[in-house]
C-alpha cells in the first residue's frame, strides 16, 4: 500500500479535544444532496462490452463470506474452493478477491487456499458486536493472524462513538492496527448505527487517521447495512484523505448486495468519484456472499445469450 | 476510467411525419399561402426532422376565431366536467411518456435522461395538479366566483417545449379559457404530438390551437385584437416588445423573462452537493435554463476548495448523443444559438476572465459546446452581467454575507438564487434579502407544479404554477 508521503494533517492522536475539533470541522453532508447523487450515479446504463468489463471486475472485488453460528470446516472447504475456482464451467472466469471467515475458521480455509493467491480475511475484535474489552480483542486478532489471515476485519465501538469517546475508538484502532503485524486491516464503522452522514464521515477519517487500510460499511448483522448514499460518502471520505496525505485507502461496502445491477452501480460510483484508481480489487471489495452468483449467472448470459438457471452454479 | 458502451434509446418508438400543418379548430390544415413553411432540424445531427408550416396572419385569426366559438361552451362546461379532460390529457401523457420523451430529445437535443425523467413527469404532473384546481376555483383565494379570461395568446420558448406547453395550457384550461399556442420555431414537434393527444382525448374542438411558426407568427398572435390574455416566456428583449405592443389594450400580460442567478456557496456547506447544485445549476438542459445558477458567488474562505471539486466533477460530465442513455449534456439548440454562446465566450476570454473546459471529445456534426467556466470574473464582466443561455458558468467571489446579497442583487434580473450553507439561520436571512422568485436552500433547479415560480425586474412579471398560477387566467 502507499506509505504516507506528505501529511497535511494536524496530529490529533492523544488530545480527544483536538481530535473532536478536527472531526467536527469537517465539511458536512446534505442528507437530500448525498442520496440525489447516489440514485442519479444508479441510473448509468452499462451494457455490452462495458457490463462484460464491469462484471469479471466486480467477481474479483468479491470477498467470498461466510459468518454464521452454523458454519463448519465442511462449509468453509467448500467456499474457499469455490472463491478459487467460482465457475469450474468456465477457466476463464477470474478468482474472488478474499475469503472471509471467522477467526476459528481460519486455518482451515488457509489449507484451501494456500498459493491460490485469494486473500484470506478473518472479521475479528469481538465480531459483529465489538463490545469487549481490547485485549480479548487483540486476542482475537493475533489468533487470526497466526492461522494464517492476511487481511483482518475489525468493527468499532460504535457506543464509545456515538458517546463522543472518539479517542477511545482511534486508540483501539491504532492497537488492532499493530496487532495485525503486516495483515491489512479493514475497519467496520457498522453505518447502519451510526444515524447520520455526518457520522459516518466522521468515522471513515477517525479509521483512516488511525491507520485503517479499508473503511468498510457493515458486519451484515444489522438491519441497516451497506447503501449507495453511505458507500459515496466513504469514497468522498477516502478521496479527500489520499488529497491531505497522499495515502490511499480502500472501501469495502458489505450486507445486502445481492445482485449484479446493485454492484454495477457501486462501480460507476468509484468510476465516477474517485476515477480508476480505486477501480481495482486492492482498493475496492464487495462483502457478499449471495453476490457472487448472480454475476457468474450475468457473466454466462452475456457469454452465451441466454440463462442458466440456478442449478448450473455451484452453491457455495 | 472504465468507458461505458454506447447505450441508445431507440428512436423507432417515435413516428414523425414528413411534414406538419397548423392544428385549428380540432383539426390538422395546410397553412394558407402568405404563410409557408420551415423545417425543423435535429441540433445533435443537423438532420432534418419535419417539414412545418408557418402560420400567417390569416391563420392566426382562424385560430383565434376557434379559440373564441370554443371559449362559451367550453367555459360553461362545470369544472369537474374540464377536470376530467385534464385527467385524461395528464395519463394519455403518462402512456405516451417514453415516445415524447425520445421527441423532445430528437427535437430539442437534450439528453435522454433529462426528458425521460425529469421533463415528462413534470409535464404530466401539471396536468395532474391542476386537473385538480379546475372544480376548486371558488377556494383559490381569488374570490368566490372566479371567471376565465376568455382566449389567451401564448407563446413558449425552445428550451423545455413540452415542459413549457404544460405551464401555459394546464392552468388555461382548468380556469375555464381556451387557448392558441405558439411554439418555438426550433421545437415545434412535441406540441404538434400535444395536438394528437388532445384529439386522443377527445378534447372539444377549438379549445386548444397550435400554431407554428418564427417571430411573426408570434407577433401576429399577440396582438391579435379578439386576444383576452398573453402569455410568454422567452428573451427579455421580446417580451418588452410584446410588453409594449399591447401597453393600452384590455390583455392580461404575463412574462416570464431571462435570468442570471447568483448560486452562492458559504465556506461551511456541504461542499460536495454544493458542487453537485453548482453543475446542476448551470450544465442542466445545457444551460439553457432562464433560472440557471450561471453566477456561481463562492465565499473566498472555501474558493480552492470548492474550484479543486468543481473542476474535478466536471471532468466526469459526459457530453454526446442526446439519445445515450449515460450522456449528461447533449447539443446546443441551434446554430443561432451556439454562436452566440461563442461570441459571449470569447468577450469573457477577451475581458480577461480566466477560461477552463474539461478535457472532452464533441461530435463533429451538430451543435455543441462544452461544458466552461470562467474564473476571475468580476461584477463588471459582460459575461457577469449578460445572460449567455448556454453552459458556461462565471465565478464571483465574495467575503460577507452582506456582500454575497449585494452581489447576487446587483443584476437587472431576478428570477432565482441559491444559497448553500449548513447553517439554517443565515439560509432564512439570505433567503429574506435575495431578490429573486424563487430561492433555492442546498439544491438548485427544482421544479414542482405547487410551486409558483416568476421574476422581479426584468425576469418578468406574474407567476406560472400553483395556486398563483391560476390567478393570471382568472379575473
Amino acid at each position: 500500500m502507499t506509505a504516507t508521503t506528505t501529511s497535511r494533517l494536524p496530529d490529533v492522536s492523544g488530545s480527544a479535544f483536538n481530535l473532536r475539533s478536527f472531526l467536527h470541522g469537517l465539511p458536512g453532508v446534505d442528507k437530500v444532496g448525498i442520496e440525489a447523487r447516489a440514485a442519479a450515479l444508479g441510473t448509468r446504463s452499462v451494457k455490452t462490452t462495458a457490463k462484460a468489463a464491469a462484471i469479471d471486475l466486480a467477481i474479483r472485488m468479491v470477498d467470498l463470506t461466510t459468518l454464521e453460528g452454523a458454519d463448519t470446516p465442511g462449509k468453509v472447504r467448500a467456499l474457499s474452493a469455490k472463491a478459487i475456482r467460482p465457475d469450474p464451467a468456465e477457466p476463464s472466469c477470474p478468482s474472488v478477491a478474499a475469503v472471509c471467515v471467522y477467526p476459528s475458521m481460519v486455518p482451515i480455509a488457509a489449507e484451501v487456499l494456500a498459493g491460490s493467491g485469494v486473500h484470506l480475511a478473518s472479521v475479528a475484535t469481538a465480531f459483529p458486536s465489538g463490545q469487549s474489552p481490547l485485549e480479548i480483542k487483540l486476542a482475537d486478532t493475533r489468533d487470526a493472524v497466526a492461522g494464517g489471515a492476511d487481511e483482518i476485519d475489525m468493527v468499532i465501538s460504535r457506543g464509545a462513538f456515538l458517546s463522543g469517546r472518539y479517542d477511545h475508538v482511534f486508540e483501539e484502532i491504532v492497537a488492532v492496527k499493530e496487532a495485525c503485524g503486516s495483515a491489512h486491516l479493514k475497519v467496520i464503522l457498522e453505518t447502519g448505527e451510526l444515524g447520520t452522514y455526518d457520522n459516518v464521515r466522521r468515522a471513515s477519517w477517525l479509521a483512516m487517521m488511525a491507520g485503517a487500510d479499508f473503511i468498510k460499511t457493515s458486519t451484515g448483522k444489522v438491519p441497516v447495512a451497506a447503501t449507495p448514499p453511505v458507500t459515496l460518502v466513504m469514497l468522498e471520505a477516502v478521496r479527500d484523505y489520499r488529497a491531505q496525505t497522499g495515502r490511499q485507502v480502500g472501501v469495502k461496502p458489505a450486507g445486502g448486495i445481492r445482485t449484479t445491477k446493485d454492484a454495477i452501480k457501486y462501480l460507476v460510483m468509484i468510476n465516477e468519484t474517485v476515477g480508476s484508481d480505486w477501480l481495482d480489487p486492492d482498493w475496492f471489495r464487495f462483502g457478499a456472499s449471495s453476490l457472487l452468483n448472480d454475476l457468474l449467472m450475468q457473466r454466462t448470459k452475456l457469454a452465451t445469450g441466454h440463462y442458466a438457471g440456478p442449478d448450473y452454479f455451484t452453491l457455495d | 476510467m472504465f468507458e461505458y458502451a454506447p447505450a441508445p434509446e431507440s428512436r423507432s418508438i417515435v413516428d414523425i411525419a414528413p411534414s406538419y400543418g397548423l392544428f385549428i379548430d380540432g383539426s390538422f390544415v395546410p397553412a394558407s399561402s402568405s404563410g409557408g413553411v420551415f423545417k425543423t432540424v435535429n441540433p445533435a445531427s443537423e438532420e432534418v426532422l419535419a417539414e412545418i408550416a408557418s402560420a400567417g396572419a390569416d391563420d392566426v385569426d382562424l385560430a383565434v376565431a376557434a379559440a373564441r366559438r370554443a371559449f362559451g361552451p367550453w367555459s360553461a362546461l362545470p369544472g369537474a366536467e374540464r377536470a376530467k379532460y385534464l385527467f385524461r390529457i395528464a395519463r394519455i401523457i403518462q402512456e405516451r411518456s417514453r415516445e415524447l420523451a425520445v421527441l423532445e430529445s430528437l427535437d430539442n437535443g437534450k439528453p435522454i435522461r433529462e426528458s425521460r425523467d425529469v421533463d415528462l413527469p413534470l409535464v404530466a404532473a401539471h396536468f395532474f395538479y391542476y386537473a385538480g384546481w379546475a372544480d376548486k376555483l371558488a377556494y383559490a383565494g381569488f374570490g368566490p366566483d372566479p371567471r376565465p379570461l376568455g382566449v389567451a395568446a401564448q407563446v413558449i420558448p425552445w428550451n423545455f417545449p413540452m415542459l413549457m406547453l404544460a405551464w401555459k395550457i394546464a392552468p388555461a384550461l382548468a380556469a375555464g379559457n381556451t387557448v392558441v399556442l405558439k411554439p418555438a420555431e426550433t421545437t415545434p414537434l412535441s406540441a404538434l404530438f400535444f395536438a394528437d393527444i388532445c384529439r386522443q382525448a377527445d378534447l372539444p374542438p377549438g379549445v386548444v390551437n397550435i400554431i407554428t411558426g418564427a417571430g411573426e407568427t408570434g407577433r401576429a398572435l399577440v396582438e391579435h385584437p379578439d386576444v383576452n390574455k398573453v402569455a410568454f416566456t422567452g428573451s427579455t428583449e421580446v417580451g418588452r416588445q410584446i410588453a409594449r405592443s399591447i401597453a393600452g389594450t384590455r390583455k392580461r400580460l404575463t412574462l416570464e423573462l431571462g435570468g442570471k442567478a447568483a448560486n452562492i456557496v458559504f465556506d461551511d456547506a456541504p461542499i460536495d452537493q454544493a458542487v453537485e447544485g453548482i453543475v446542476n445549476g448551470i450544465f442542466f438542459n445545457q444551460g439553457h435554463v432562464c433560472c440557471a445558477g450561471s453566477r456561481l458567488l463562492v465565499q473566498e474562505s472555501a474558493y480552492d476548495e470548492v474550484l479543486t471539486a468543481l473542476k474535478r466533477r466536471m471532468s466526469t460530465l459526459r457530453v454526446g448523443d442526446p439519445l445515450d442513455k449515460n450522456t449528461d449534456i447533449g447539443a446546443i439548440n441551434s446554430a443561432e444559438q451556439l454562436s452566440r454562446i461563442r461570441e459571449l465566450s470569447e468577450i469573457g476570454a477577451a475581458e480577461g476572465a480566466e477560461r477552463w473546459s474539461p478535457q472532452c471529445d464533441l461530435p463533429s456534426q451538430g451543435f455543441w459546446f462544452a461544458p466552461t467556466i470562467f474564473t476571475g470574473v468580476t461584477q463588471a464582466h459582460r459575461i457577469a452581467r449578460e445572460e449567455i443561455f448556454g453552459p458556461v458558468l462565471s465565478v464571483l467571489t465574495f467575503r460577507t454575507p452582506d456582500e454575497a446579497i449585494e452581489k447576487a442583487n446587483n443584476t437587472p434580473y431576478g428570477l432565482s438564487a441559491g444559497v448553500w450553507t449548513e447553517k439554517g439561520s443565515l439560509i432564512l436571512a439570505m433567503a429574506d434579502k435575495l431578490r429573486a422568485g424563487v430561492v433555492w436552500a442546498n439544491t438548485f433547479n427544482k421544479f414542482d407544479p405547487t410551486s409558483p415560480f416568476g421574476g422581479y425586474k426584468e425576469s418578468g412579471y406574474g407567476r406560472e404554477g400553483g395556486r398563483h398560477g391560476l390567478e393570471a387566467y382568472l379575473a
